[in-house]
């Protein structure tokens, strides 16, 4: 069988503070074939974000430390690839799209000038070149008047313009992999569809593959053609993104289906889930999620949950998978 | 936040006049508004003037003014057309002295100038980039050397060694006023590794080389710059006050701080020997801080819509 496009197998990280070590990402294991967008879906401390900055390599060490796993891009393995190596891989391999387009644009350089040195600097290409092919992806990103643009300090641009600009700086060396971490959670909501059609639309003409970031299911239903949910640094849940929001093998994923608002019905009160999210210095005994569950026993007290494959292609972390209704 | 339009499919806040085909660069786009800020302007003659005045005093006067001319029987004559600033204590023409005084000022300003900024940029950025014990150890050092009050540790230092030149004096403003700005570059560059566009820049593949130059220096340079501008109007201060205390330059060197100290006692017969040297002086250091003021400004790349 042939190498999948992208693997994440059984990743470890932990970070160590003052006040005792934090297993943020805690054996997190998935791959990723081209075309195709999985929607990693968790709370904020899921370690949804933590994950992708591991796989990039891209976290501050201390406090944060990768302790185990494997990232491999094809047969390549991307955690005990050398500095210089994994440098060439970002951006022109795998790239990352971030939350805040406003921060993370340098605010003293013009849109154009931080395009053209990334096109420079990696493609090798004239600036005439640059200029070009930079006036093409903005233009391929949905921004009208492309050339004045370039012009354009990132202050001058609206959240949905400048998150553009981010997804052009993010597909400018045509990645295999993007790793979009809350691509849209800063945007109107308006915007935030747009982005999220954006970003569909270039999976499909470049065949990339995308790991989508997101606490928002309505967000991972829409754009994934599967869904991993996150709780306390593991996947509780991975399957078909459709399947899991009509039929959730997990009691946290029925939860928090539970929880979105049905426009058809007229209720007193959203059901949220009860409890609060975990706290990892010291983690519940068990199943993380044991505390908050309805269909908790003694045993989820007691043993870690594995990763069980309820059906071909659903993966659940519950002793009582059969049992969750949504 | 304010000024973000909001709007998606609104058009970009303004356009930007450019020469067709060619991206603003932002030193571009400071020249421009240096040029529009009349502070700018004023502070360039300014200081123009003064480090004219230093580099050839000569052409400020004309052969019938001569500054080694003295005569004692003109000790102390008002403004006149002969004597423009009048004459001082000796009889010598009291205008030639003041553009003499000139001189002083810029070197010690200069070099004190020089020296804070090349200091605090490599213990700066050293201790923010670095961190860990480099920074503790310059951090901790600056923090001891700052808490040593500059007059009192000039005086004492000045009156060791007894009266230095215009060298000793700048060195000692050096000594006490490396600190502040070092701790700004500090700051600066701690402020600016952890950014979003850092953090982007890396997940591009940028080399941490070129972060550091493209992104960290760049966005922290302004307050540098700006604090550059006060630190030398600051120096000039500092040489003007250490003379007048006595401890700074002695006769028969030239410079307003002495000036200001001979012409105290004096001050309520002949105090134009006061004015005139305060008033250089105050134009002088006058000029610094509106070169920051406008620099300040003129590097806020936030304020461009308003240029």
């Amino acid at each position: 069988m042939p190498e999948p496009l992208f693997t994440v197998e059984n990743l470890q990280v932990e970070f160590r503070t003052d006040d005792g070590v934090v297993h943020a990402v805690d054996g997190v294991s998935y791959t990723l074939e081209k075309s195709e967008v999985l929607a990693v879906l968790g709370e904020s401390g899921s370690g949804k974000t933590v994950h992708a900055r591991a796989a990039m390599r891209i976290l501050d060490t201390p406090p944060a430390f990768i302790t185990g796993g494997s990232v491999r891009l094809g047969d390549m393995e991307l955690l005990t690839l050398d500095e210089e190596d994994m440098r060439e891989v970002r951006g022109s391999q795998v790239a990352m799209l971030f939350q805040d387009p406003h921060t993370a644009l340098d605010p003293v350089y013009t849109v154009g000038e931080q395009l053209i040195e990334l096109l420079k600097a990696r493609r090798r290409v004239s600036k005439r070149e640059a200029t070009e092919v930079a006036t093409a992806l903005l233009g391929r990103v949905g921004i009208p008047t492309p050339r004045e643009r370039l012009k354009a300090y990132p202050h001058q641009l609206s959240g949905g313009i400048a998150q553009r600009v981010m997804v052009a700086m993010a597909v400018a060396l045509e990645p295999a992999v993007l790793l979009a971490d809350e691509p849209t959670s800063s945007l109107d909501v308006t915007v935030q569809a747009q982005v999220l059609e954006l970003l569909g639309s270039l999976v499909a003409e470049t065949q990339m593959a995308m790991v989508l970031i997101t606490h928002n299911l309505a967000v991972a239903v829409g754009l994934a053609d599967r869904i991993a949910v996150m709780y306390a640094g593991r996947i509780v849940e991975l399957g078909p993104a459709r399947e899991i929001y009509s039929d959730p093998k997990h009691p946290y994923t029925a939860a928090l289906l539970r929880s979105i608002p049905d426009i058809q019905i007229r209720e007193e009160r959203l059901p949220a889930i009860k409890g609060a999210p975990p706290n990892l210095l010291r983690p519940p005994t068990g199943c993380a999620f044991h505390p908050r569950c309805p269909l908790a026993d003694d045993r989820c007290k007691a043993e870690v949950p594995p990763e069980v494959e309820v059906r071909p292609g659903r993966w659940s972390a519950c002793f009582h998978a059969d049992e969750v209704t949504r | 936040m304010s000024n973000r339009p909001t709007s998606d499919t609104e058009g970009a806040a303004d356009p930007l006049d450019t020469v067709e085909g060619q991206t603003v660069t932002l030193w571009s786009d400071v020249r421009r508004k240096l040029k529009r800020d009349r502070r700018f302007w004023i502070a360039a003659v300014l200081i123009a003037i003064f480090v004219g005045m230093a580099i050839a005093p000569q052409l400020f006067f004309t052969d019938s003014l001569d500054p080694s001319q003295c005569e004692l029987s003109d000790s102390a004559k008002g403004p006149s057309h002969a004597h423009w600033f009048g004459t001082d204590i000796l009889g010598c023409d009291y205008y030639t002295r003041v553009v003499y005084g000139a001189r002083t000022s810029i070197e010690v300003g200069f070099v004190v100038g020089t020296l804070i900024v090349t200091i605090a940029l490599s213990l700066g950025s050293a201790s923010g980039y670095f961190g860990g014990k480099t920074d503790m150890i310059i951090s901790r050092f600056a923090d001891v050397w700052f808490s040593v009050p500059t007059t009192l540790g000039a005086i004492l230092l000045l009156s060791l060694f007894g009266g230095g030149g215009t060298l000793a004096v700048a060195l000692v403003l050096v000594f006490f006023g490396w600190p502040d700005m070092t701790r700004l570059v500090r700051s600066t560059v701690i402020g600016g590794k952890h950014r979003g566009y850092v953090r982007a820049a890396k997940t591009m593949g940028s080399p941490s080389r070129t972060i550091m130059r493209r992104h960290v220096l760049p966005n922290g340079i302004a307050p540098v710059l700006v604090f550059a501008a006060y630190t030398i109007g600051g120096a000039v201060g500092g040489e003007a006050g250490l003379t007048f205390l006595g401890v700074g330059l002695r006769l028969p060197s030239i410079s307003w701080g002495l000036q200001i100290s001979i012409a105290q006692t004096r001050f309520t017969s002949d105090p134009y020997l006061l004015f005139f040297p305060s008033l250089f002086l105050s134009f002088l250091i006058g000029g610094f801080v509106l070169l920051g003021e406008s620099l300040r400004d003129a590097l806020d790349v936030k304020l461009i819509e308003d240029a």
